[in-house]
């Protein structure tokens, strides 16, 4: 039984975003926490940084495994997780909540749209996560 | 044949356990057209005192730093090596030991890498040291490509000061990048920094200087690294560690990189390599750092242990996002550096750098008595110093080397400037025998 | 049960006593010995680095202790898959250690260096000779650099004819320091899918190949040990489009006299003297890998060459700097002249047929492996190896035993553990190279405590898990070391 919360929303790259008002909260799913392993390191934009949906915008590292973060939304970055730094451990432990890593005030909320739905993105895992 | 252990009833025993009649039945892969079809024409195998010989002769055509008083500085060092290091570096357990990815097997590797990245930390007065780069020109050319990184600055601005041959190698590993390269005059031996200022721009990512520098003059590592900061630039400065034992450390003046080459520090000349290439950085850059890192940590039990950390960085995880391309860290120069500095130590270091500063201020004073002979720059200098000579260099070097003297290396290759300078290096290890037969040389050779 | 074993913890900094000292230097000879008379005082360091105060017999123990931790090929079997760990001769360390190449300075006129650049070029010529190549450079201080030099040659050789091409085709089973020289090289690299077996999938390099592509790169034999049987038309492919072809020298062990990259197609290889040719890995380096050449990239060596002629120092060697098209230098000298020796030695001890019959054990020694593990580990692909096999270990994996863990538990059982999780298209992945200086009992030993480990995995695989018991340390914490990195020792506050 996957970890997949119904009310988020998630991209191909496993990443997933919660809409906030005029906002999007990401971070990266319990399928991808698990396959990076130990989390040691997120690299994360400034405040005020752009991001481009679908464009890479950090990159979390694990022990053995380095990834690229990729934007489900475009926008300005509006808050980075300050506990990331000290205490990466927390997107291992939870993913969706304390291990969240960007809010975004997005410039095309449209774009939420595109975005897969829990739904889909269960069968994307299901089937491997390719 | 003495290293392949297996004899032919062996070998014919293997086979039949394969179920292959002989090894050809194992190439089968291989086209026919592509099977070399003669024997490598390769000298025949020689016996081993046949090889010894042939090899003694060869190494006695060398004018070896046993048989001549070493002038010769520019990268390379006739520092004295102390007798425990061969021994020690020799014991097979060090030197036919592999990378150290298993750790559990590798622990007295980590262990004295760990030693080594302390040592280099402590005297370049940076706070992090990698496990060693190829030499002093890699571990720059790396500086510069993580100045790059680091900041999203295209260009950099190296001093004339820097060693030619390392602006080389800089100069081959940004043509991939694309990254640009500017330069800073000297004035009397020094960087300019009003000719510095000018050049910098928005778009440096590093000003580079070395320390000593080329020619060796003492530069203002702390001015320079004021003006490379006020542009928003890193400071990135070459220097040779075993000169930190008595020398102001970079890091304590404002660097936030120092590279450098640790041959002096136990590792023989050898004709230029191999070489030890410290590298050294801030704490807030080190995990943009090129190379091999080793962290403490713990193992299941509780108890400490060592491993390469911070490896997503590298070449085997990370591919072509690689802060490198490094694979080999140069472990066995770290080992015999990290033994040097053991044995010199706190006090030890400190007096090579004494007797250094000490006897090439003697030479540069008796060399500079000779008519027609002075010191090219009044900057201060340490260990190394540029004589002008009334006479071709490279004819003084000829005749000297009747005397048993290298007497140091011309500069007209390097820059035409300098057509009729010589660059000497003293150190430690010349005697005031040695430096007054130098003198006497000169003098008549110039005469 | 844990073995109670005295291990030894400490840093050379915990043995420091005040006062003590292991060095001897003499007195200053020359008048005015103070610096601080000498030089400006804010060069003068104000307070002396922490560094240890020790006795030679502290640096002697120390030391010693710490080789005891580590297994070396002098003492283990060391079966690391692509990293040829072969015994190292200690005739080769005898004379990179005489006096004439030791002691002397890269820049001794070259009149007074012929003993070594003699050396240097007749170890060129020998490489050539080994290779099929027409030029070989030396300069490159390991594989990685030799593997950028190559690359970069190859990109001027495209600039030269007015060709700016931008990508370089490199297979998904390659090692990782080829994706990484292409990028540092400027340009971008296109991964292309192997077969399961490690061939080149020949669709799939067709569908890349055009005139965009500046070189494709690939090991031959290959990552999983075999050889590329249709090497000669995939060099005919490439070069029907202008493309350079690379080789990457790291699996020579397997081809030495018996087939040649020159005579395959390849333009490019690079050589690891560390590995083919016995200098000694040493805990990490250093290394030494030579790049050899066809001659239309000669224009391009690094700087300086190594040339003998007429005109040379009366007839013998010398340091050429003419080079207006050279791609530049790796390293501030001339190459890492001390392993260049060993190379030099090894060459000369093993003769031609000595060379031949290395590649002939290497690759019956690894069939050899390969046959008495097939039963219980899945092969990755069929038919004979060349040097090397790669193993799966699938089967193990789903009863909960890792290639990590079979490795940890062979060095319990007093084995070096092989490659493994490469290449990464073979899933828990243990490469296996034993190389031709391994007898039949050390490969049988090492059989033995793989087929153990085997029965343990479906017996009792929790003495797999516990691996290593018996090592220095035992399994540690890499998460700990990556999340809080402590990269030095402090003193105690």
């Amino acid at each position: 039984m996957a970890n997949v919360p119904a009310e988020l929303k998630y991209t191909r790259e496993h990443e997933w975003a919660k809409v906030e008002g005029d906002r999007a909260r990401i971070g990266i799913t319990a399928f991808a926490q698990e396959q990076l392993g130990d989390v040691v390191f997120v690299e994360l934009p400034k405040v005020g940084a752009r991001v481009t949906a679908m464009k890479t915008f950090g990159v979390v590292e694990s022990v053995k495994a380095v990834s690229d973060l990729f934007a489900p939304v475009s926008g300005e970055v509006v808050e980075a997780n300050a506990d990331l730094p000290k205490s990466p451990e927390l997107v291992n432990t939870d993913p969706y909540g304390k291990g969240w890593m960007l809010v975004i005030r997005m410039s095309n909320p449209k774009e939420m749209d595109g975005l897969m739905s829990a739904a889909d993105y269960e069968k994307l895992v299901a089937d491997g996560g390719h | 044949m003495r290293y392949i252990s297996n004899t032919p009833a062996q070998q014919k025993e293997m086979l039949a356990t394969i179920g292959a009649s002989s090894i050809e039945d194992l190439l089968v892969r291989i086209p026919p057209k592509a099977r070399l079809s003669r024997p490598l024409n390769l000298p025949r195998a020689m016996a081993e005192t046949d090889l010894v010989r042939h090899l003694q002769r060869l190494a006695g055509l060398n004018a070896a730093a046993d048989d001549y008083a070493c002038f010769l500085g520019a990268g390379s060092y006739d520092h004295a090596i102390p007798s425990p290091i061969n021994h020690l570096i020799s014991r097979g357990e060090f030197f036919t030991a592999y990378t150290p990815y298993q750790p559990e097997a590798s622990q007295g590797t980590l262990r004295s890498i760990f030693e080594y990245q302390t040592m280099m930390a402590e005297l370049t007065g940076m706070d992090v040291a990698n496990a060693s780069i190829y030499d002093g020109a890699s571990s720059l050319a790396e500086a510069a490509l993580m100045a790059h990184s680091v900041t999203g600055r295209d260009s950099l601005v190296i001093s004339r000061g820097v060693n030619p041959l390392y602006r080389q190698v800089v100069e081959t590993y940004v043509e991939g990048p694309g990254l640009k390269l500017k330069s800073a005059p000297l004035g009397d031996g020094l960087t300019d920094v009003d000719a510095l200022r000018k050049v910098l721009s928005k778009h440096v990512a590093a000003v580079v200087i070395q320390y000593p520098n080329f020619f060796g003059c003492l530069e203002d590592v702390r001015g320079v690294a004021d003006i490379a900061h006020e542009a928003g630039a890193l400071l990135v400065v070459v220097a040779d560690p075993i000169n930190l034992g008595l020398l102001t450390p970079p890091g304590a003046s404002g660097a936030d990189i120092v590279v450098g080459e640790g041959q002096g520090l136990g590792v023989p000349m050898s004709f230029g390599g191999p070489n030890l290439g410290v590298f050294a950085a801030k704490q807030e850059l080190v995990r943009r750092m090129p190379g091999r890192l080793v962290g403490a940590t713990v193992d299941v039990d509780g108890q400490r242990g060592f491993v390469l950390t911070l490896q997503t960085r590298e070449q085997h995880i990370r591919r072509e996002k690689a802060t490198s391309n490094i694979c080999t860290n140069v472990a066995l120069c770290a080992l015999m550096a990290t033994i040097y500095v053991s044995i010199l130590g706190k006090r030890g270091l400190r007096k090579v750098g004494e007797l250094t500063t000490a006897k090439a201020h003697y030479a540069a004073r008796e060399l500079g008595k000779i008519p027609g002979v002075r010191l090219r720059f009044s900057a201060p200098f340490f260990k190394e110093f540029t004589l002008q000579l009334p006479k071709s260099p490279e004819r003084v070097i000829k005749r000297l080397m009747k005397d048993r003297v290298l007497a140091g290396v011309p500069l007209k290759g390097f820059d035409r400037t300098y057509k009729d300078c010589l660059l000497v290096a003293v150190t430690e290890k010349r005697t005031k025998e040695e430096i007054d037969a130098y003198a006497v040389a000169l003098a008549t050779a110039v005469a | 049960m844990h073995a109670a074993k005295p291990a030894y913890d400490k840093l050379i900094f915990e043995l420091s006593a005040p006062g003590r000292f292991a060095y001897s230097l003499p007195d200053s000879d020359v008048p005015d010995s103070d610096p601080a008379a000498l030089l400006p005082k804010e060069h003068l360091r104000a307070s002396a680095a922490e560094l240890p105060e020790v006795s030679e017999v502290d640096v002697i123990r120390h030391y010693s202790r710490l080789s005891q931790m580590n297994y070396g090929v002098d003492t283990h079997f060391y079966p690391l898959g692509s990293c040829t760990m072969k015994y190292n001769p200690k005739i080769n360390e005898d004379m990179a250690r005489l006096a004439g190449f030791a002691r002397l300075h890269p820049m001794a006129p070259e009149a007074a260096s012929q003993g070594a650049l003699q050396l240097m070029h007749e170890l060129g010529r020998d490489l050539a000779e080994i290779s099929g190549m027409d030029e070989v450079s030396l300069q490159p201080a390991a594989g990685a650099q030799g593997e950028l030099a190559g690359v970069l040659m190859i990109r001027a050789y495209h600039l030269a004819r007015g060709e700016r091409r931008h990508k370089v085709l490199i297979p998904d089973s390659a090692h990782g320091t080829n994706p990484a020289s292409t990028a540092l090289a400027g340009f971008s690299v296109v991964e292309l899918k192997s077969e399961a077996n490690g061939d080149v999938d020949l669709v799939d390099l067709e569908r890349h190949l055009d005139e965009d592509v500046a070189a494709f790169m690939i090991t031959q034999p290959n990552t999983l040990g075999l050889f590329e049987s249709r090497i000669h038309q995939i060099t005919e492919m490439c070069h029907a489009k202008g493309v350079q072809v690379y080789m990457d020298g790291a699996n020579f062990n397997a081809i030495l006299g018996i087939t040649r990259p020159g005579d395959l197609g390849f333009d490019v290889c690079h050589f690891n003297l560390h590995k083919t040719f016995t200098t000694p890995h040493g805990g990490g380096g250093p290394g030494s890998g030579p790049v050899g050449i066809k001659a239309h990239l000669a224009p391009f060596l690094p700087t300086p060459v190594v040339v003998k002629g007429p005109d040379s120092n009366a007839g013998g060697y010398a340091l050429d700097w003419n080079r207006p098209q050279s791609i530049g230098k790796l390293q501030a000298f001339w190459g890492n002249f001390g392993m260049l020796v060993r190379a030099y030695t090894y060459i000369r001890t093993m003769g031609p047929d000595g060379l031949r019959s290395v590649s002939e054990n290497a690759v019956l020694n690894a069939n050899y492996i390969l046959k008495r593990l097939e039963g219980d580990y899945d092969r990755s692909a069929p038919g004979p190896c060349m040097h090397e096999c790669v193993l799966s270990a699938r089967r193990q994996k789903r009863l909960g035993v890792t290639a990590m863990d079979i490795a940890k538990r062979l060095l319990d059982l007093g084995f070096y553990a092989p490659s493994t999780y490469f290449p990464l298209i073979v899933e828990e992945a243990l490469m296996i190279e034993p190389t031709e200086t391994e007898s039949k009992e050390t490969l049988d030993q090492f059989c033995d405590a793989m087929i153990q480990i085997a029965r343990e995995t479906e017996s009792s695989p929790q003495v797999i898990h516990d691996a290593p018991l018996t090592t220095p340390v035992r399994r540690l914490d890499q998460t700990l070391a990556a999340r809080q990195p402590v990269l030095r020792w402090r003193p105690s506050p």
